[in-house]
């Protein structure tokens, strides 16, 4: 079971978060301009890597807030916590 | 009655004798005893009947791993346990415990004809045997092999035992209280570190504890006499917490390991009483020390598995730790020198033994100490059967070729009473591949090792491959130091002798001049394969060891094949010609041993398994006899049963007073979430498919919210409580999932938007009257508040004081009747429920529960979110294109209203359904088709609401229909199991359709 560092609360258990999928995903500014093919890609695309993913957790049983996480998939490791909207680590891209 | 304790140990208490039931029979232990140590004190090695071919079989281990050894603890209905090993279960007075698998009873089994019939029930003989004819299956074969299935009893009333949880975190933790976890845990702790030794045993010392030969020796001393020493010291070590009868049961990610004490197991029943039988540990380490040891492994040879065969280390563990010989003539069978440490125990005991080696000679301290005490040794030989039923009485041994493939030679008889055997040991990895490390294989003596050690997680002794004394000592302290980066000198002078074996020889499957057809040479004990099996599973393809291990069952018992896994990979990887290390090992999952539930589920029983959540006027509804309904985790009322009535009869009464006069509902637990903030409005129009820009304060609307792939999610009623400030109320059971989703897009999404949410859920009370005289109602309860359509019209808010006490009172309707709710602060909802019963006596003001508003809504065809839909049905398909605002640019799910595949003319769409019968009501969930005679019947649709109408004295029903949009008036037909039910397409909605009701 992960241990996670919340970006405002601080390292607590896996069962106080829960995942929210991939990150960085934009939700299109102009949906109407878009394909049905654009579109399907938005909705329903998601990455399954293994290696370094970034992810999105929301501390659902603490202070609620959303924000990002860097996990190798293939160890379970987290490699870096950052808020939303901030820029993503570089160095694992 | 025999007597094989034939000396005096420190582990044993011979001044406290222990009195216990075995199958019936009263025996004598001692404390100190395990239930098996004591049954082979009283001469006693046929324990159970293997699982498979019911042959008899004894005691063959000492610890975790023993496949044979498990009974059947107590008989009461609900304390009874199945499978417990009898090598861990420590004796107490009045246990008593029974042997398992067999019939009438161990000695005469009657399952024993499976022995003789063994050659029809191979490998995967359940694939195979039980084919044809198919109506055989249900009726014959499967009450059959249910019948013999499974291992023991499980009890058949509820545990009425305690287990607690406890959750702790540590710098350190030891797993394994050997000499190498002794020296782990001391360095640690003598370091600062807050340290937690755990071990499975009663005492810490693992197997040295009871070492005493004296080629082996630490800093002068017997090495036993060191480590007594040491446990002493580290006893006093104020960071150091020792957990004794504590196993680990998993091992997590991130250093987080389940391990379960046991409390109270080895106390007599009326000491055991009250008190916490089991603790779940939940241990967040920082650094994890594996210290497991190995287990000795059997030899496969024919006959392997009779009563008084045993692992040789098990032989010396009764001797010197117990006091108990397993036999007065014992043959030790070996291809290692551990062997030899037994054989010299036993022979200063004066126990006679004789040992046969697979070696063609070796040449270590401790052979040459055999040799000098005259004990007979036969190099280069191979025990090739065994004789005797109930106990092994004799054996036959060959010479080995020169390659070791072959016997050679003339058989020699030998007789015995036990014979010992050790094919070496296997490191315990168990913890290490359950934290996610890798192993490697190591030729020389045919193991697997952890690969590589983590900065989180290290292995040390002989789960690491180290297993001369010195070797443990000495990396375990090198690497401790470096792992827990200190520079402890606790152990640099310390002066370690021990016996190095030098000579090793493997031989998995042991060659025999018998066809391997014609013998038994077992692999797995508990659930009878053999090596015979497994080269049949590979004779018909199966390559994978997964696929080999499933098809026959070898390492899936209660034991998880602790002693049959490397012999199996070993015959596979011998007969495939293939090595060893490249096959890999089946996956090693927790729990290492069998864990009971009671222990899992910890206090979180009963009244405790679940939140339950109820409103503040729960009481009433109880003193009312309202019966109950979960919504969620909610306490809802259901109905109101009165004078008997039965639930089909008073939901015909409640919704009939609904309509006739008027009814009251407990509305507390729809989802309320306050919305604030300048961009509220704003908000409301992205995450709800109609608009809101235009709402007056103090209007109400209704609000459809979809998902971004544009299926229906939720809906619910929002008040504009002042400019920037609404109320949002969702359905009962979306309440949390709906607010999340909400704040989602507002962190992620729509940072820039000034709104803010919060639940309020539980700080409001709401009561809902309904009915042409709810007006009157409310004109008692509130005088001063103008109820005039004019001034309080359909889906407005107005804010009146009940007594001084603040409410809001809505007017909307989800019963199609003209309608109020209260909601007033939750601390008074109990007053408010009550002065409106009392207000409302005149007009027969009747409470209704959740069934009936369920009927009154289906009535008037209004939608049900997770009743009706589920989640596939968009708001076109509930015919609800109404709701749907054309002119905003966006909103969630407004993309995906036009996909190709949502605006297919051939969804399942909402539609009424009526019986020809107009008394036969529908099953909800029953399939809708057009033509009972077509093969395939093809589905259309399935019925999602059903009711019998009071108020139109019909059955109604909704229904989700294949393109049921264009089929209003055409007939369909209801299949049921005794007949088919005719109903035609209507409207969804059955009662007022022009609302004058709401406005009556």
């Amino acid at each position: 079971m992960f241990l996670i560092n919340c970006p405002f609360c601080g390292e607590r258990d896996q069962s106080e978060f829960s995942s929210g999928g991939e990150a960085h995903i934009v939700r299109p500014k102009q949906p109407t301009e878009l394909s049905d093919d654009e579109w399907a890609e938005y909705l329903f695309m998601r990455k399954n890597i293994k290696g370094v993913q970034f992810e999105r957790w929301n501390h659902t049983h603490g202070c609620r807030k959303w924000f990002n996480v860097v996990r190798d998939t293939s160890n379970d490791k987290i490699l870096s916590v950052y808020k939303m909207g901030e820029k993503p680590p570089e160095n694992y891209k | 009655m025999p007597n094989y304790r034939i000396h005096k140990t420190e582990y044993i208490d011979e001044t406290k004798r222990v009195s216990f039931k075995y199958d019936g029979k009263t025996y004598f232990g001692y404390e100190g005893d395990t239930l098996a140590s004591a049954l082979l004190a009283n001469g006693i090695h046929l324990v159970g009947r293997s699982f498979k071919y019911h042959r008899p079989r004894g005691i063959v281990s000492c610890g975790a791993e023993e496949p044979n050894a498990i009974c059947q603890i107590g008989s009461k209905k609900d304390l009874t346990e199945p499978n417990v090993r009898a090598t861990e279960l420590e004796l107490y007075e009045g246990l008593e415990a029974s042997s398992q698998n067999c019939w009438p009873n161990v000695k005469f089994d009657i399952g024993g004809i499976n022995n003789l019939i063994s050659p029809l029930i191979p490998a995967g003989f359940y694939y195979k045997t039980f084919m044809w004819p198919k109506s055989f299956w249900k009726k014959v074969y499967e009450p059959l092999i249910r019948l013999s299935a499974g291992l023991g009893k499980s009890p058949t009333e509820p545990d009425p035992d305690i287990y607690d949880h406890k959750h702790v975190h540590y710098d350190v933790l030891v797993i394994g209280g050997g000499v190498s976890g002794i020296i782990a845990a001391k360095m640690a702790a003598k370091n600062n570190l807050k340290t937690l030794l755990v071990d499975e045993k009663k005492i810490l010392g693992g197997s040295t504890i009871y070492q005493n030969n004296e080629s082996i020796k630490i800093d002068d001393k017997l090495s036993s006499e060191w480590l007594k020493n040491e446990i002493q010291e580290i006893k006093k070590l104020n960071n150091l917490t020792i957990k004794t009868r504590t196993s680990i049961a998993a091992y997590h990610g991130y250093n987080f390991l389940l391990a379960k004490e046991n409390l109270t197991d080895h106390l007599p029943e009326e000491k055991k009483k009250n008190k916490i039988r089991q603790r779940l540990w939940k241990i967040r380490a920082k650094k994890v020390v594996i210290a497991t040891g190995s287990i000795e492994r059997p030899l496969v040879f024919n006959n392997n598995d009779r009563p008084g065969i045993l692992l040789s280390n098990s032989i010396k563990k009764y001797l010197d730790y117990y006091g108990v010989t397993c036999g007065e003539n014992i043959i030790l069978f070996t291809n290692n020198d551990s062997a030899y440490e037994t054989s010299i125990s036993l022979h200063k005991k004066g126990i006679k033994n004789i040992i046969v080696d697979l070696r063609k000679s070796a040449s270590s301290e401790l052979i040459k100490q055999a040799e000098s005490l005259g004990i007979k040794i036969y190099f280069n030989h191979v025990v090739t059967n065994t004789f005797g039923y109930r106990k092994i009485n004799s054996l036959e041994i060959m010479k080995l070729s020169e390659d070791g493939n072959t016997t050679v030679g003339n058989k020699i008889r030998l007789s015995c009473d036990c014979l010992g055997m050790s094919g070496g040991w296997t490191p315990m990895v168990h913890m290490h591949t359950q934290s996610g490390g890798k192993l490697d294989f190591r030729d020389e003596d045919q193991v697997f090792l952890p690969k590589e050690n983590s900065e989180d997680q290290i292995s040390v002794g002989s789960c690491n491959g180290d297993f001369d004394l010195d070797n443990i000592i000495d990396k375990t302290v090198n690497k401790i130091n470096k792992f827990l980066d200190i520079d402890n000198q606790d152990y640099q002078d310390t002066n370690i002798i021990c016996s190095k074996e030098n000579d090793k020889r493997n031989i998995w499957l042991l060659p025999n001049k018998i066809p391997l057809g014609k013998t038994k040479c077992f692999v797995d004990f508990q659930n009878d394969s053999t090596a015979k099996d497994i080269k049949l599973a590979l004779k018909e393809g199966f390559r994978s060891i997964e696929h080999v291990k499933r098809y026959t069952t070898t390492g899936m018992a209660t034991d998880q094949g602790k002693l049959s896994n490397m012999h199996a990979l070993g015959i596979i990887a011998d007969t495939a010609g293939v090595k060893m290390g490249t096959l890999g090992t089946t996956t090693f999952r927790p729990p290492f041993t069998p864990l009971t539930f009671g222990t899992l589920v910890g206090r979180n029983v009963g009244k405790f398994f679940e939140v339950v959540r109820k409103t503040s006027i729960h009481e009433w509804h109880v003193e009312n006899n309202a019966e109950f309904e979960n919504v969620g985790q909610w306490k809802r009322p259901w109905y109101y049963p009165k004078n008997g009535e039965n639930m089909h009869d008073a939901v015909q009464r409640e919704s009939k007073a609904a309509r006739d006069s008027a009814g009251i509902l407990d509305a507390s637990t729809l989802g309320k979430i306050d919305i604030q903030g300048t961009d509220a409005s704003e908000f409301l129009n992205r995450v709800y498919t109609n608009s809101w820009s235009k709402l007056a304060i103090g209007k109400c609307r209704y609000g459809l919210m979809l998902n971004e792939d544009g299926m229906v999610y939720d809906d619910g009623v929002t008040t504009r409580i002042s400019e920037n400030h609404y109320l949002m109320t969702t359905t009962t059971g979306g309440a949390a999932n709906v607010l999340s989703k909400l704040e989602d897009y507002l962190q992620t999404e729509w940072p820039e938007l000034d709104v803010y949410l919060t639940s309020v859920t539980d700080h409001y009370s709401t009561a809902s009257i309904c009915g042409p005289n709810s007006k009157k109602i409310l004109n008692k309860l509130f005088p001063n508040l103008d109820l005039s359509d004019e001034n309080f019209p359909h889906m407005s808010f107005k804010e009146e004081k009940l007594e001084n006490i603040n409410c809001r009172i809505m007017r909307i309707s989800f019963t199609g009747e003209l309608s109020y709710e209260i909601n007033i602060e939750s601390k008074y909802g109990h007053s408010l429920w009550k002065m409106c019963i009392e207000a409302g006596k005149e007009f027969n003001l009747t409470p209704y529960g959740t069934e009936t508003m369920h009927l009154l809504r289906a009535e008037k065809g209004f939608i049900i979110v997770g009743q009706d839909t589920d989640g596939t049905m968009t708001p076109s398909d509930l015919q609800m294109d109404w709701i749907v605002s054309k002119k905003k640019y966006d909103f969630i799910g407004k993309r995906s209203l036009y996909r190709s595949d949502t605006i297919r003319e051939d969804r399942k769409q909402l539609v009424g359904l009526l019986t020809d019968d107009p008394k036969e009501i529908l099953e909800e969930g029953a399939q809708i088709v057009s033509d009972v005679k077509s093969k395939p019947i093809d589905m259309l649709g399935h019925v999602t609401s059903s009711y019998f109408s009071p108020n139109l004295n019909k059955s109604i029903a909704l229904a989700v229909v294949r393109s049921g949009k264009t089929m209003k008036g055409q007939k369909l037909i209801i299949p049921m199991e005794n007949k088919n039910i005719n109903v035609t397409v209507s409207d969804t909605i059955f009662l007022d359709k022009e609302n004058e009701r709401l406005n009556a």
